[in-house]
């Protein structure tokens, strides 16, 4: 049987790096530090999202990320989860730099706490400032084009769409736009937020999204390390459905076998 | 002996009594702080890790030790 040979390098290339994984998963939410590393290493994520926080002083026993996640052999992202406005944004992500001279950050602006929908005009505000100061910033965003050409226009390096609330599992709520925003924008394309199962991240895929991000379906499934393989490898099927060039669809049946010769 | 004069100062949101005269270099390697894991912020101005030694932390400083932990 002869093997169909795949593509060999489709890599995603963000802001110059290059990743084998098309997939990047956040480190939040696991039961445990061990949980969380296991569920990384069988996603294949060579890039996962990490939060910046005070230290605990008064306990220093308590396990830190790094000694579980080895920031040489993972691509750290630092993102800004949980920040409300730029002022904080820029705060948490100039921090994050100084940590280790990460570069490659996630700008997330929340506006909403009970839908954690982004700010859209301090997100864009806080990209201008970030672009100049030297970072690479991905943009958490709404799934609006107009919102993505103003971040592409003041330099972000990577435009995240939600497919619907963060953490809601709801998948792709508006696959019109994220199509829209696909045509009309040669940045790396991520979905972010609002995955709940690997088809959603093969919807995300076939639509010509070159990542998605995924953290709590993978953490809070029943089984996270079966759920990371899952995703590993809806993210695969949807990447190679995208570059098979998928048939029409049409509304009347067409018949697989041939008319002629029937008895 | 000369008593050593005591200041309170702020750090990761919480008072706390130190020594005065105390380098920034001096506290953090007290309190064992893995200085290649944090980033650190005096009175919110970020501080080079180089130069811990040169800063002498007076009354009410506030200091923000971070580092990365599990996010989304």
């Amino acid at each position: 049987m002869e093997v169909v040979k795949l593509k060999k390098r489709d890599q995603l290339i963000v802001a110059e790096k290059k990743f084998n994984s098309r997939l990047i998963v956040g480190t939040g939410k696991y039961k445990s530090m061990t949980e969380c590393a296991r569920a990384i290493e069988l996603s294949g994520a060579e890039i996962v999202t990490v939060a910046v926080r005070r230290v605990n002083i008064s306990d220093k026993k308590k396990p830190l990320l790094m000694d579980y996640i080895d920031p040489k052999k993972i691509t750290y992202l630092p993102n800004t989860a949980g920040c409300f406005n730029s002022t904080e944004a820029l705060r948490t992500l100039r921090l994050a730099r100084e940590i280790g001279g990460w570069k490659l950050v996630k700008l997330e602006v929340l506006g909403d706490k009970k839908n954690l929908f982004p700010d859209m005009i301090e997100t864009i505000k806080s990209t201008e400032v970030l672009s100049k100061e030297g970072f690479n910033v991905m943009v958490y965003c709404n799934d609006d084009p107009l919102m993505a050409k103003r971040l592409e226009d003041v330099g972000a390096c990577a435009i995240m769409p939600l497919a619907a609330p963060i953490g809601s599992g709801l998948g792709i709520q508006n696959k019109i736009n994220i199509n829209i925003i696909r045509n009309q924008t040669k940045l790396p394309l991520i979905i972010d937020a609002g995955l709940g199962t690997a088809s959603d991240a093969a919807i995300a895929m076939e639509l010509g999204c070159d990542g998605v991000l995924v953290n709590t379906a993978i953490a809070k499934a029943k089984k996270p390390f079966e759920m990371a393989l899952a995703f590993k490898n809806g993210v695969i099927a949807g990447r190679q459905s995208f570059l098979a060039g998928r048939i029409k669809k049409t509304l009347l049946g067409n018949p697989s076998s041939p008319i002629k010769g029937i008895i | 002996m000369k008593k050593i004069k005591k200041i309170k100062i702020k750090v990761n949101g919480k008072i706390s009594t130190i020594d005065d005269n105390l380098t920034m270099s001096v506290y953090l390697k007290k309190l064992k702080i893995p200085l290649k894991k944090v980033a650190i912020e005096l009175n919110r101005e970020i501080i080079d890790k180089n130069k811990l030694k040169k800063i002498i932390l007076k009354k009410n400083d506030q200091i923000e030790i971070v580092h990365f932990i599990g996010g989304g």
